[in-house]
């Protein structure tokens, strides 16, 4: 009973002094606001057509003399550019939405992808050992001493630029963190007594592992799952970044970034920096809210 | 309260936010004076142990009364004082000897670090004085088992060396919070010996918490039952048993008491003529040890070695024996959760003796378990009539789900659970109620055989006193047979017709309930028989704590045959194992 008190440890008692108000202030944030977050942030991605003032990469609605203009300031028609233009005149604003857009396809494409084929091999290791769990172990092995972006770069050169290509490439390196992962979630669990129990009662493996072991197996694979999206978008970023992501009519926020860089030397600095801050904004978003999930699962049990 | 205790607490309340969890609280530990601090799981007794060491969790807060220890209040003390008592002056031992030792320093380190933080002594001098506590507490060969890690120890060395740890610096009051709830009882008569003699030495008070009414009357000399954070009762030990006043009081004394050795059963269902249902023959199960550079198999551990029994129908064999007898692998080869290396069991006219899917299945149509933990042998995201229905849907038991329902329903109703509560899950209900939903889940696949593996050892004293009695109630409802795997012969007392002992592998003697147990022919059972406790305050005493004669696990080199098992008749159905 000592053990199910610890868990409650609580907040302090009220306190009016700043740092303590600042972390409850932090607490109340990451608890609901963060879905609220993490949803605007996937509707602005979906709606941006709508959203977006202009669609930056429809050459028609450029205007190149509104190049380079830093950020509230006035263009040709009136409309005001809140984050800047780029050096090709887009408005920064829909740029970001439309690169939000390509980072998020990438992102959980990649993600759900590697996750199928990860925890899928991961459960087998699991429920099965031996023989398969040795030969699933070492291709994880292998998979994994590779360096993720050096896997990803040779890929993709050879491959050439493009976004499936990137989400590909991605899944070849990914789907192993899922695998070790689920694979040792699921060993714990395969070796609880309710599955036990299901065996003694003749409950067919296939069903033991979906309906048993993987509905236990949830919270860890949501923890991993909000991780890796995160990485795939850094990831991915890296790659735009270094010239070998997304080509340049599908931007994602790296290669916006991209481009900005060489600008930054010239002092101006929104062309990469608001990218930037869009890139860091979503990563927290996710990895807080995969936080949240595990948490709210968990409570359950 | 005399002038002359030790402790004293008066009106003790602990609040957790805006709950009260314990009330009222007031009792004093004298001079010299045992006092027992009894109540189930959830009574607040370790929470006010806990307070009057000051370890509480932070989440609770003491919201009322004093503590005073030799006249002063704990609770007012500032910190350096209480840091002076504890540890020195008050001592406290814990439940679990697993995970009470840092498993990263030998302990030799840990017991002088206790030492060294109290008084100002050189390493030399600490490491001298560890040594003779060693000795004092009997561990073998003590000035080299100083530097050795708390892994090699086995559990019951490891509650000796924490017991050195809490007496190394002389305490006035020691706190036993169930130190011998965890171990074997062979291993926690020595044990409560041991205290017994420390503290007639040592002149120290004990306050011991306990759950078992047993070790109250073997140790106490006053008792204090708690029950749902308040104080019960409080009296004299030979007051409480003999007279007492609060009808829970009476509850605990009778549910423990029910397994009383000294039988008053009279009419023991003795089952019709013996139809066997189950015959395993010859079983053995071995499992190997890794270790030397290679990793390669250095020896065997011979967990089942050549056991043989039968079971009749609608009779219950209850197999007995201290961890490491082997009487777990043995239930657990009856389904086909591991593989025995040789020997067969034959059910339904099929001998199975290679254990593959196949003859697993076989076994599996007819045998079901009930597994020891309630909390771990329920799917948690599973309603209680999923987990019920979901057999009877993959084994075409019925035909769809709603009548699956029905007869999950059904069989809540006979475990004694309300057929409604079957859409909660399982952490919802208590360990008792969850032990009634493997019961009800295993007897709704209609078994001839169900194996309890520890099905009660998890569960409070009274509860247990009623999943024994629904399991005996199923037994005559529907006939059938029971193989009770249990490693306290007194709950076994209450429930088997035979009951068969086993140890170190072997089954060291097989006979009908009665005669095993008044006229245990084994001298292994008649250790077991003379380690378990009584309720009956006038046969007080405990043996004088000999050298610890530790369970070793039966491990052999490879290829170590062993000689087969013989058995010897000494009386009618009554075997022995025939020593060679």
């Amino acid at each position: 009973m000592a053990e199910k008190l610890l868990e409650l440890i609580p907040m302090q008692d009220r306190q009016t002094s700043f740092p303590s108000r600042l972390r409850a202030a932090g607490r109340w944030l990451a608890r609901w606001h963060i879905f609220m977050i993490a949803v605007g942030i996937v509707a602005v991605a979906a709606f941006a057509p709508i959203l977006a003032h202009q669609d930056p990469y429809d050459l028609a609605q450029l205007d190149i003399l509104d190049g380079m203009l830093p950020p509230m300031s006035e263009s040709a028609s009136g409309y005001t550019y809140w984050l800047g233009t780029d050096d090709q005149g887009r408005d920064l604003v829909s740029a970001i939405m439309y690169g939000l857009r390509t980072s998020l396809i990438v992102g959980f494409g990649s993600a759900f992808l590697s996750m199928a084929i990860g925890t899928t091999l991961g459960f087998l290791a699991a429920y099965y050992r031996g023989r398969t769990d040795a030969a699933i172990m070492r291709l994880v092995d292998l998979t994994l001493a590779f360096p993720a972006i050096l896997v990803a770069l040779i890929i993709l050169g050879f491959l050439g630029k493009g976004v499936f290509n990137v989400v590909l490439a991605l899944v070849i390196t990914d789907w192993a963190f899922y695998g070790r992962s689920v694979r040792s979630a699921a060993i714990v669990e395969t070796n609880k007594e309710y599955v036990l129990a299901a065996q003694c009662a003749l409950v067919p493996a296939r069903r033991i592992i979906f309906l048993h072991i993987l509905p236990n197996c949830v919270s860890s694979l949501l923890v991993i799952s909000t991780q890796q999206i995160a990485r795939a978008i850094a990831i991915e970023a890296t790659l735009s970044f270094l010239g070998l992501g997304v080509p340049v009519t599908e931007p994602s926020l790296g290669l916006l970034i991209f481009n900005g860089y060489a600008h930054v030397i010239a002092g101006k600095w929104w062309m990469s920096f608001y990218p930037g801050l869009a890139l860091v904004i979503v990563i927290v978003t996710l990895n807080l809210l995969g936080e949240q999930i595990r948490r709210r699962y968990n409570a359950h049990a | 309260m005399s002038s002359d205790a030790i402790l004293e607490v008066e009106n003790l309340g602990i609040r957790l936010r805006d709950r009260q969890l314990v009330k009222n609280v007031s009792f004093s530990v004298g001079r010299n004076e045992t006092l027992a601090l009894v109540g189930e799981s959830g009574s607040g007794k370790t929470l006010t142990s806990l307070s009057i060491m000051q370890l509480l969790p932070r989440a609770l807060s003491v919201s009322s009364g004093r503590i005073l220890f030799q006249g002063r209040n704990l609770l007012e003390l500032p910190a350096r004082e209480v840091r002076k008592i504890s540890g020195n002056r008050v001592s406290m031992i814990f439940q679990e000897p697993m995970s009470t030792l840092n498993p990263v320093m030998t302990v030799g380190y840990q017991v002088r670090e206790v030492l060294k933080a109290h008084s100002p002594m050189t390493n030399a001098e600490a490491e001298a004085q560890v040594v003779r506590m060693f000795e004092r507490v009997r561990i073998p060969d003590a000035r080299r088992r100083l530097n050795d890690y708390p892994h090699t120890f086995s559990g019951g060395m490891r509650q000796r060396i924490i017991i050195a740890a809490a007496i190394v610096c002389k305490p006035d009051l020691l706190i036993a919070d169930e130190p011998t709830t965890a171990l074997d009882i062979t291993v926690q008569a020595q044990v409560l010996s041991l205290l017994r003699e420390l503290q007639d030495e040592y002149g120290m008070s004990v306050l011991f918490i306990t759950h078992d009414m047993g070790v109250v009357a073997t140790i106490a000399d006053r008792v204090v039952v708690m029950r749902s954070g308040e104080m019960v009762e409080t009296a004299p030990v030979e007051r409480i048993f003999r007279q007492p006043e609060h009808s829970y009081t009476q509850e605990l004394i009778r549910s423990s008491s029910a397994f009383e050795l000294d039988d008053r059963d009279a009419g023991d269902p003795a089952p019709g003529p013996f139809e066997p249902v189950l015959s395993v023959q010859g079983l053995t199960t071995r499992f190997d040890v890794k270790g030397g550079a290679w990793g390669g198999r250095i020896g065997q551990v011979h967990a089942v070695e050549d056991v043989s029994f039968t079971i009749g129908k609608g009779e219950t064999l209850a197999i007995v024996g201290e961890s490491g007898s082997g009487k777990s692998t043995t239930g657990r080869a009856l389904l086909g959760l591991n593989r025995p290396n040789s020997g067969s069991i034959l059910y339904k006219g099929r001998r199975v003796s290679r254990f593959d899917p196949d003859e697993t299945r076989h076994l599996r149509t007819g045998i079901q378990m009930i597994f020891q933990d309630p909390f771990g042998s329920l799917n948690p995201r599973l309603r209680i009539r999923d987990a019920i229905a979901e057999p009877l849907l993959c084994r075409k038991l019925c035909s769809g789900k709603a009548e699956a329902y029905e007869r999950a329903a059904f069989y809540l109703e006979q475990v004694g659970l309300d057929p409604a509560m079957g859409e909660r899950y399982p952490h919802e209900f208590s360990g008792g109620q969850r032990q009634r939903i493997s019961i009800a889940k295993s007897l709704s696949l209609q078994p001839d055989v169900i194996v309890a593996d520890e099905a009660v050892s998890a569960l409070d004293v009274t509860t247990k006193v009623r999943v024994i009695d629904l399991l005996k109630q199923i037994q005559e409802t529907y006939n059938i047979s029971m193989l009770f795997i249990s490693h306290d012969i007194s709950a076994v007392n209450r429930i088997s017709h035979r009951i068969a002992v086993m140890y170190m592998g072997r089954v060291v003697e097989i006979g009908p309930r009665r005669a095993v147990l008044r006229e245990p022919a084994h001298e292994y059972t008649r250790r077991l028989l003379s380690a378990t406790l009584t309720t009956d305050t006038s046969k007080r005493g405990l043996a004088v704590d000999s050298a610890p004669r530790e369970l070793v696990s039966p491990i052999h080199p490879v290829g170590y045959e062993p000689a087969p098992c013989r058995m010897r008749e000494v009386g009618a159905g009554h075997f022995v194992l025939a020593e060679i």
